[in-house]
């Protein structure tokens, strides 16, 4: 590759926006550590009351201990259930968009029940799935998919219709029959709808466990987090929360990772 | 009998607002050989008779014959309005959809792809993607990927409209020797009478929905698109097929005959 040269104005110009970025993760970084400071200096001070509000040091306490207690297997419970679900209702989502793609009729016919089923509070359907599949991972799992299902088929289907009338006029100047015109177009034409849904995808299956985990649960960070409330021990609640806070962002920037990658695939 | 005869036809589109008469009694002969146009006003059921001539749509009345008998899959090819890449495929196989929707990827047919490509400049860049290519370029790829399944007669749907211009006359022109290269019969659809004039043989001047065949001209200027707009004869036949298409007749104050552009 060619080395470019700038004019001085140009470098000039490059040189302040990247101070500005510098600036910006700075000050960024600078929020962080006041927040947490100004928590410990207050809750050091009994301004506030650290047995309620808890404190920084407290809680790194406490994630000390649970690191060498057992806090892997919560994490690793959490994990499964939130990534099963996910893919689940992926697989569940897409299949149903399909088949509501193929069929114009069946795909009137069934509109009413997913507004229903979509405008719903699923945590309504709590007790029914317990007494359905069982109290445990499963009653977490499908409470997590039910969360996600409708909104990934919705989007996902409404990304399938919108292909534009051109290309599908297209394929039918080619003859093509519809699983070629499902696989050669509606599929690849699709493949950022697909890849922004699974990002809200990721975020509602997080939802869905921790919910599934209130309900019924053994282990898992949400069962933590519930049981530290039950016997107030609000640096357990804290500490689990900010675990389940990275998980989640790290999840999100991994599945925003695979979204570049599939679109610098298919050239866009 | 032409190669692509229509006889009788006509088509009605029902909504629930009511129906259309899109086309009325449609006649119309297209000889082998022949660069065949129609041009009519904007919205006049151009664009239904071209999706008739593929066997896209099945007109409600009359019939459409290719060599005598009903029309086949694969033997008409069709090239929209805008070229229609797929922005995700590269132009080779951009250029081969045709032959994997037909399931006819043989080493015969593949040969026969990279050919065309290599002969029409555009082999180099077969494995750039549809967006790194210039308009006129892309326009060459969808033609060549219409051509890649030997089709026996072309329908052009105002494939230059999308264009500016400049880079309209000369891929108009691209297009117009392509296809006399390869000893194609084809129809253009447009509302351009000069691109008409300039690409054409014969042009059928069609009316205002629902659209009925006016009038036919014979074009007897000589010569490729840019030599006929150089033509003096040019200017005579753009009046007539004007002064025919009747567009602002009605609404225009000064009820004149533009300058030729």
């Amino acid at each position: 590759m060619q080395k470019i040269t700038y004019s001085i104005e140009h470098r000039r110009f490059l040189n302040v926006q990247k101070r500005r970025t510098v600036v910006i993760r700075l000050l960024q970084a600078a929020v962080l550590v006041a927040f947490l400071g100004l928590w410990q200096i207050l809750a050091d001070a009994e301004v506030i009351d650290s047995f309620i509000a808890s404190s920084p040091a407290k809680i790194w306490q406490t994630f000390a201990d649970l690191c060498r207690g057992d806090l892997w297997r919560h994490v690793l419970t959490t994990l499964y259930e939130t990534v099963l679900s996910f893919v689940l209702s992926f697989a569940i989502g897409t299949t149903i968009a399909v088949l509501l793609w193929f069929s114009d009729t069946v795909r009137r016919v069934a509109e009413p029940y997913l507004v229903v089923i979509n405008a719903l509070p699923k945590i309504a359907l709590g007790p029914i799935i317990i007494i359905w599949v069982g109290a445990g991972i499963k009653a977490i799992v499908a409470m997590a998919i039910l969360i996600s299902v409708v909104i990934t088929t919705i989007n996902t289907l409404t990304g399938f219709i919108s292909v534009s009338a051109e290309k599908m006029l297209l394929m039918r100047t080619l003859h093509a029959n519809k699983w070629q015109t499902l696989w050669k177009l509606v599929f690849p034409a699709n493949l950022p709808t697909v890849m922004a849904c699974l990002k809200i995808s990721v975020g509602m299956s997080w939802v869905g466990t921790i919910m599934g985990e209130y309900l019924v649960s053994k282990a898992g960070l949400g069962y933590l987090i519930v049981y530290g409330g039950q016997v107030f021990n609000l640096s357990l609640v804290m500490c689990a929360t900010v675990v389940l806070c990275v998980l989640a962002a790290l999840m999100y920037v991994l599945v925003a990772l695979l979204e570049k990658v599939v679109n610098r695939c298919i050239g866009l | 009998m032409g190669q692509l005869d229509l006889v009788e036809v006509s088509h009605t589109y029902h909504s629930k607002r009511g129906e259309t008469l899109a086309l009325k009694d449609i006649n119309l002969q297209v000889n082998e050989g022949q660069f065949f146009g129609i041009v009519g006003p904007s919205g006049s059921g151009k664009t239904t008779l071209l999706s008739i001539m593929a066997g896209v749509l099945v007109p409600s009345k009359g019939r459409v014959l290719l060599n005598g008998a009903p029309v086949q899959a694969g033997k008409v090819g069709y090239m929209l309005q805008r070229d229609q890449l797929f922005e995700w495929r590269t132009i080779w196989r951009n250029v081969l959809l045709g032959l994997e929707i037909a399931k006819n990827k043989t080493p015969d047919s593949v040969a026969h792809a990279e050919e065309l490509l290599r002969k029409y400049g555009l082999w180099e860049f077969r494995s750039r993607y549809p967006g790194e290519l210039s308009g006129g370029m892309r326009q060459r790829a969808a033609l060549i990927r219409t051509l890649v399944l030997k089709p026996q007669i072309v329908l052009l749907d105002e494939p230059f409209s999308a264009l500016d211009f400049q880079t309209r006359i000369s891929v108009a022109e691209d297009v117009h020797a392509i296809i006399k290269n390869e000893g194609l019969t084809a129809v253009l659809v447009t509302h351009d009478i000069s691109e008409a004039i300039s690409l054409c043989d014969r042009i059928a001047v069609v009316t205002a929905r629902p659209a009925t065949i006016k009038s036919i001209f014979e074009v007897s200027i000589d010569g490729n698109s840019l030599e006929r707009r150089e033509n003096p004869q040019y200017a005579a036949m753009f009046k007539r097929i004007w002064k025919e298409l009747d567009v602002y007749a009605e609404d225009n104050v000064f009820n004149r005959t533009p300058s030729v552009s």
